[in-house]
């Protein structure tokens, strides 16, 4: 294990030099303009209907524009999550990048180990600060807080986290290509089953709001973002509460006590199945 | 290496070598593509398992910590991270090799390999010649008494492969066992204290190269023009020589002809040349 702190400082500095690191923190400015400028330009309209609705328009834009933004934050943290994990045993073979670390004494747990930390000491203060960003944005521009702050932010750290071990996972099966294409295919599904969720809801359907939340749990990083959009607007009640759900992006679900519990069992499952397939990998 | 045997599915890669490279010894492995030079070498190194049949370095299993601590592999195909300098690579594998060599090692393997001015030099910027020569200075890193090396000449110019020889008849005389895999017949006949070729995942022959020759005659060139001794060996040169001065001729130039590593290969693989 004497091997990881470096692997992890090698794909750290992989991460930070690649070319996707410098994409995304161009769109990560370009969305962060646009996401100031349509939340001062909502609140601003917003302000218009004064008292013309029954519910907390403050509050309702806050939530709605805010859980968007988690959306985003989110999807540009898989988008990381999965360039810097989907090459990172099959397509670093086949380039010839891996064969001279794996023949060192450093054991491939230990590469393994060493490249997830390298993808997640990227990925994880990335997730919390565009997080961290778009709450500023959003209090400044209306004076809207989430009712929780902090767990979310860190929800949706550990969705990213996810998405980083299964494409860590698919990586010792799939070429890269390969791999970048299922890894988005299953965001899409996690997405989806929250769609679902959420028509089922409206349609007061227990079969769709069924699918929708075992597909949520076989994919936590799903049930994470839907636990972490409940949470901040946790406090909010009547129709405005249900009208923040039933926002483009809602698909708030409470994910119970045992998520977090979950989560971490889920995790430790992918990472032991990618350590065990990786160790009886020909390369 | 003992009767090892690797199998992808149907196919046989490896259909149980037997081979070893002694301390100081400089064994070259040649074959046709597809005779399982590449796996036995990733099996030695731990890279691949082998099917059947048991392969060890320094007297631990290959694979096992203290088999890749005591060697150093090139690979066929390899590359380093573009945006690393020459000494950064050697950085970073000096780490993971845990050796405590520091400066100085990484100064004394990029002389070696002739890139002493490449240091700062980013792999990207690197012709492939020298990013290969950058791949033999890291194999070094750590001074393993086992060195692995996979088409080791394959991208550099003759001036390279000089470079390389010398390299490789240094490591020797450092007492550095070698296993070199290469296309290059002369450049093995040069450098190679043994050979081993292998066959459709088969040794179809080994030896010394001078062993593996054969005697084709003697040309003797006289005063008359050039004479072809066909069944006549170097021992029978003397002889010869006597009967021709004996006869009046002038004796100009003895050659005694055997046939090449390369005519031995060719016999030895027979049409396997995939």
């Amino acid at each position: 294990m004497r091997a990881v702190p470096i692997i992890a400082a090698y794909a750290l500095q992989e991460g930070l030099r690649r070319r996707i690191f410098h994409v995304v923190l161009v769109l990560t400015i370009a969305y962060l303009g646009l996401y100031w400028l349509g939340a001062d330009t909502a609140f601003e309209e917003v302000a218009e209907f004064e008292d013309e609705l029954p519910l907390e328009e403050q509050e309702l834009t806050g939530g709605t524009l805010f859980g968007l933004s988690m959306f985003g934050t989110l999807f540009l943290g898989a988008v990381l999550a999965a360039f810097l994990t989907l090459g990172a045993v099959r397509g670093d073979a086949e380039r010839g990048l891996l064969q001279p670390l794996v023949v060192r004494p450093v054991g491939r747990g230990a590469l393994l180990i060493g490249r997830f930390l390298g993808a997640a000491a990227v990925c994880v203060p990335y997730v919390l600060a565009v997080y961290a960003i778009c709450a500023v944005i959003t209090r400044g521009t209306g004076g809207w807080w989430p009712d929780e702050f902090l767990r979310p932010g860190l929800q949706l750290a550990a969705g990213v986290l996810v998405i980083a071990a299964l494409g860590l996972l698919g990586s010792v099966f799939l070429s890269a290509t390969a791999n970048g294409i299922a890894i988005f295919m299953v965001f899409g599904a996690g997405l989806v089953a929250g769609l679902l969720g959420q028509i089922g809801e409206a349609l007061n359907s227990d079969t769709l709001q069924n699918v929708a939340e075992r597909t949520s749990w076989a994919l936590p990083f799903e049930a994470l973002y839907q636990d972490a959009l409940y949470r901040i607007t946790s406090e909010s009640r009547g129709f405005t509460g249900l009208a923040i759900q039933l926002g483009p992006f809602g698909g708030a679900q409470a994910g119970g006590s045992n998520l977090a519990l979950w989560a971490i069992v889920y995790f430790v499952i992918v990472l032991g199945a990618t350590l065990a397939a990786f160790s009886r990998k020909d390369l | 290496m003992q009767d090892a045997a690797k199998r992808y599915g149907r196919v046989e890669a490896l259909a149980g070598v037997s081979l070893e490279v002694q301390q100081g010894e400089l064994v070259g492995l040649l074959g046709p593509n597809g005779a399982g030079k590449s796996t036995l070498v990733k099996i030695a190194c731990g890279l691949i398992r082998a099917s059947r049949g048991r392969a060890e370095i320094c007297g631990a299993p290959a694979g096992s910590p203290a088999a890749r601590a005591a060697l150093g592999y090139l690979a066929e195909l390899f590359r380093f991270p573009g945006w690393y300098s020459a000494d950064e690579v050697l950085r970073l594998h000096q780490r993971l090799a845990g050796s405590s060599g520091g400066d100085g090692e990484r100064k004394e393997l990029l002389e070696l390999v002739g890139l002493a001015n490449a240091r700062e030099v980013r792999v990207d910027a690197m012709s492939k010649g020298m990013q290969q020569r950058l791949g033999i200075a890291q194999a070094l890193v750590g001074s393993p008494p086992v060195l692995l090396l996979d088409e080791p000449t394959s991208a550099l110019d003759p001036a390279g492969r000089r470079t390389v020889r010398a390299l490789l008849e240094e490591l020797r005389a450092r007492g550095i066992g070698v296993l070199l895999n290469s296309h290059l017949l002369s450049e093995i006949e040069l450098v190679c204290d043994r050979v081993v070729i292998l066959s459709k995942g088969r040794v179809v022959a080994a030896g010394r190269p001078e062993d593996l020759s054969r005697p084709r005659g003697v040309e003797i060139e006289t005063d008359e023009g050039v004479r072809l001794y066909r069944d006549a060996g170097r021992d029978e040169v003397p002889r010869l020589v006597e009967e021709l001065v004996g006869d009046g001729r002038r004796i100009y130039g003895v050659r005694v002809l055997a046939t090449s590593l390369e005519e031995e290969y060719l016999e030895a693989v027979g049409g396997d040349s995939t």
